[in-house]
């Protein structure tokens, strides 16, 4: 199989949208015959990345290159960027308003979940001008 | 045992995709409102209770696969939830019951 690129975009403030990319990703690699774990992997990943790019970035988009071997995601915003990655990571940590906990989110898990399901995970960010995640799951 | 046969052993009320209920299986039980954590710690087949009952509780379960989502303590449904539970199959069912109850009852009959 040769690499099979996907790109989609993440549409900011809506989070009735939230989770589109995630699903749309989760079908593909379904199709595709990937394990189910790698699948869920994955999605959950891809589904915080959303999350935190309508909380936070105002959207953004998602790169995804898929290979027998691994499946490689960029999540790139145009947000505020993050001032101090090391303390984003910290499961609890949440910069979240009120109202987006009133949904359920903003527990300060997004970021730990998305390293929690990924195998390598690099932070570019800088503040002012946006933040891309680069992420790999491994196919063992 | 299945959705539905905890549905009526324990008088819960279908709001979603009863159709789907008497197929699918209960692999243990998870309780939770944090979007995020229940992501990270729900297991394939639970059963979910939460209070939750927004869009983005809809998408959790798709991704996590659980067997179903428990509206405990009469929490309403949004309506493009219940649009989505039912254009992605996901079961939702309700009761007045809290969550510590519906848990003590599924517990019960393990």
């Amino acid at each position: 199989m040769d690499s099979i690129k996907l790109h989609y975009d993440v549409s900011g403030n809506d989070f009735t949208c939230a989770g589109e990319a995630s699903g749309k990703i989760k079908r593909e690699l379904k199709g595709l015959g990937f394990p189910n774990d790698i699948i869920r992997n994955v999605a959950i990943a891809v589904y915080e990345g959303e999350i935190n790019m309508v909380i936070h970035a105002g959207g953004g988009v998602i790169d995804v290159e898929i290979t027998p071997e691994c499946i490689s995601l960029d999540l790139i915003d145009e947000g505020p960027g993050i001032p101090d990655i090391s303390l984003a990571m910290k499961e609890g940590f949440s910069t979240a308003p009120e109202n987006v906990r009133q949904l359920g989110f903003g527990a300060g898990m997004g970021l730990p979940n998305i390293k929690k399901y990924t195998d390598e995970m690099v932070i570019d960010s800088e503040v002012g001008v946006g933040t891309t995640i680069h992420l790999k799951v491994f196919v063992k | 045992m299945t959705v539905k046969d905890f549905a009526q052993s324990a008088d819960l009320k279908f709001i979603c995709n009863e159709a789907l209920a008497s197929e699918r299986n209960i692999d243990g039980c998870y309780c939770g409102d944090l979007l995020s954590w229940v992501m990270s710690k729900a297991k394939e087949n639970n059963l979910w209770l939460t209070v939750m009952g927004n869009i983005n509780s809809i998408g959790v379960a798709v991704l996590t696969d659980v067997a179903c989502i428990i509206l405990t303590e009469n929490a309403p449904l949004d309506d493009n939830a219940r649009e989505k539970a039912d254009s992605n199959g996901v079961i939702i069912l309700t009761t007045d019951k809290t969550s510590y109850e519906v848990a003590a009852q599924y517990s019960k009959l393990q």
